[in-house]
């Protein structure tokens, strides 16, 4: 019975995989191009939500200054392509490498500071890097704001298939959000991500069974920012510029940790799916308020509103589904499979 | 010297705003283990009604008090609604819904009153002293002797009241405390209301030594005063208000005598706060939690 019941799941799981990925190939041959780039907006924001979950998810750290490693991957993206002639795809490598090293720099000394304080720590990351890059960064006349020419969100020659920058965007960032996705998997069922869960359940039992305290925390701090600044890479072929106001690295911290909690805390596919409804919900509710099917006179002119709306549909979600979408689902599934047992006859599952 | 001196009385004056936001912070942190961010938009919104009753032709400090009731029904009905239902969540849930408190209060308030920049009057005479080339602004002075009463009052009710004995036994263990008679649902509804009250308060003393009451005011301070309460220990309420301090003084005389750490000096705050985490995990007064295996 359980065995059926796996390999049921399975293929469900594979052809839901497989229908979702063909419906993502298709997607940005047919639609408009705003469209395009607010998908692989949800896409990047997917994959900071995913090294966000390694670090909070599963490691037990919370983080709201994740806004900062994304910052550091848009900003070298954007310098390397416009001020030294680099193509954007070979800056994502370098963007991720260096938000690693930041995230070591940062995650030695989060070893002594736990829990809220950490977070308030990491709060300082997110509210000091605007100032930071005011101070160093020489952009479009003398700011922050760093421009990359058109030329270089055009897909590279090799490329086949005549691909908008858009669509050229969009395939990018599926399959590098495939990739990391892949990694995470690893991670989780691997060793290392034993050794996150322990680290977080029980820290001084995680050291008596012989992992690694230090190790274990810093490189789930790197890992995580990795991602973040993966992320940042990829949103400077969205919106051609890096730059800290517009980036906001406060809200996009929280945002961040928004989309982890919404997708599922601590699950694979969880923050994926989160970032994609933080990104589309907060859409959705622009539009709605802008072009409100009903309510129109009310709702005229009261842009105001959609972060309002917002902010009280989070705390609406987390009342009816705390441990996250796919927690949710987990346990609606859970509740179908049960159901169904009691009308199998005794004995079953008795093996023969 | 006297540009030291005036320094650190900028320094305080700024001190004195993060220690009071702080201690609304440290309040609910000590009654319901609970970080609120939306403590900064809670106290921005009771603002925008204290300015909208001075419209309506109430004088200043009377607006500040009946507004800092509402604020004190208002803070309790939201503990009531919004996070009573969470009392058995996980606290990255709850984060997640204060969040969303900050996000709605932040943008009912443009809603309500507007996004223009308002000006609220000061409820007392704009008075420059100068003492020996230091200048004693009023506003200074009132800040502190109003923080100074609200630890005093606090100090009271907490250690010396029924009431305050009983908010003390829910925050330290709110099983135990129901066993003994205590309505564990009043004290933490009280202990948001006071938090609310505490922060309506701060932000009325504060809006009008500023440009004007914007939907952004209380952000900039709600980061200080969040520093402050890390440095001091959460659940420490001198801590909020030593804390509050000394990010104030740390960051004006930065300000003043190191340039090259000229416009980024918000470095120097969160600077100090990982250097004191480091060598005190648990903040300059903070508890240690002691863990059992």
């Amino acid at each position: 019975m359980a065995e059926r019941a796996r390999r049921q799941r399975l293929i469900v799981g594979t052809v839901v995989g497989l229908a979702i990925l063909g419906y993502l190939l298709w997607f940005p041959q047919q639609q408009a191009p705003a469209d395009v780039r607010l998908w692989t907006t949800a896409i990047y924001f997917g994959i900071a939500a995913m090294g966000l979950n390694l670090l909070t998810g599963y490691n037990g750290q919370v983080s709201i200054g994740h806004g900062a490693f994304f910052g550091i991957g848009a900003y070298t993206t954007a310098i390397l392509v416009n001020d030294h002639g680099w193509s954007l795809l070979a800056t994502i490598p370098v963007a991720a490498a260096l938000a690693f090293v930041v995230g070591v720099a940062v995650g030695i000394p989060a070893l002594r500071v736990k829990g809220l304080y950490l977070a308030l720590v990491t709060l300082g990351l997110a509210v000091v890097f605007p100032d930071l890059t005011k101070k160093f960064v020489r952009g479009v006349g003398g700011t922050n704001l760093v421009r990359v020419p058109s030329a270089s969100l055009r897909p590279p020659e090799w490329m086949p298939g005549g691909l908008q920058p858009d669509q050229w965007g969009f395939y990018l960032a599926l399959t590098i959000s495939l990739a990391l996705l892949g990694g995470v998997w690893l991670i989780v069922r691997g060793r290392f991500g034993r050794a996150l869960i322990a680290v977080r359940d029980h820290e001084a039992a995680a050291t008596t069974v012989g992992v690694d305290l230090a190790r274990t925390k810093v490189l789930a701090f790197a890992l995580s920012a990795l991602y973040a600044g993966v992320a940042g890479a990829l949103s400077v072929q969205v919106t051609g510029i890096a730059n800290a106001e517009k980036i906001g690295t406060f809200n996009l911290s929280i945002l961040f940790l928004v989309a982890v909690v919404i997708g599922g805390t601590a699950t694979v596919f969880g923050p994926l799916i989160g970032g994609f409804l933080v990104v589309m919900i907060q859409e959705q509710t622009t539009d709605f308020v802008a072009d409100p099917p009903f309510l129109s006179g009310f709702l005229s002119g009261k842009e105001v509103l959609s972060p309002a709306i917002f902010g009280i549909m989070l705390i609406v979600l987390m009342y009816f589904l705390p441990d996250g979408i796919v927690g949710g689902f987990r346990r609606l599934l859970r509740r179908i499979l049960t159901r169904r047992q009691p009308a199998e006859p005794l004995g079953a599952s008795v093996a023969p | 010297m006297t540009v030291f001196l005036s320094q650190i009385m900028n320094g305080i004056q700024n001190g004195v705003i993060y220690a009071s936001l702080g201690l609304a912070i440290v309040l609910i942190f000590r009654t319901t283990g609970i970080l609120n961010f939306a403590q900064g938009e809670m106290a921005l919104f009771s603002t925008y009604v204290t300015w909208e009753l001075t419209r309506l032709g109430l004088p200043v400090w009377l607006a500040i008090i009946v507004s800092m009731i509402l604020a004190f029904i208002g803070g309790a009905l939201i503990e009531r609604i919004v996070i009573r239902p969470f009392e058995q969540s996980s606290p990255l849930v709850l984060v997640i819904v204060t969040i969303g408190l900050f996000l709605a209060f932040n943008a009912l308030a443009q809603l309500f009153f507007g996004v223009e920049a308002k000006a609220l009057p000061r409820a007392y005479p704009d008075r420059n002293w100068l003492i020996g080339g230091v200048s004693l602004r009023s506003d200074t002075l009132v800040l502190i002797a109003v923080l100074a009463v609200e630890c005093l009052l606090l100090w009271a009710l907490l250690q010396r009241t029924k009431v305050g004995l009983a908010l003390r036994a829910v925050a330290s263990n709110a099983d135990s405390a129901r066993l003994l008679g205590v309505s564990a649902a009043t004290m933490l509804m009280l202990g948001w209301g006071l938090a609310a009250a505490l922060g309506c308060l701060a932000g009325a003393l504060v809006v009008p030594t500023t440009s004007g009451l914007t939907a952004g005011s209380m952000q900039g301070i709600l980061v200080f005063a969040f520093a402050g309460v890390a440095l001091g220990g959460f659940d420490s309420p001198i801590g909020a208000v030593v804390g509050g301090l000394i990010i104030g003084i740390a960051d004006a005389l930065t300000r003043q005598y190191v340039p090259a750490l000229a416009g980024i000096e918000i470095i120097v705050p969160f600077g100090l706060i990982l250097v004191v985490l480091l060598l005190r995990p648990q903040g300059l007064f903070g508890h240690v939690k002691v863990e059992r295996v």
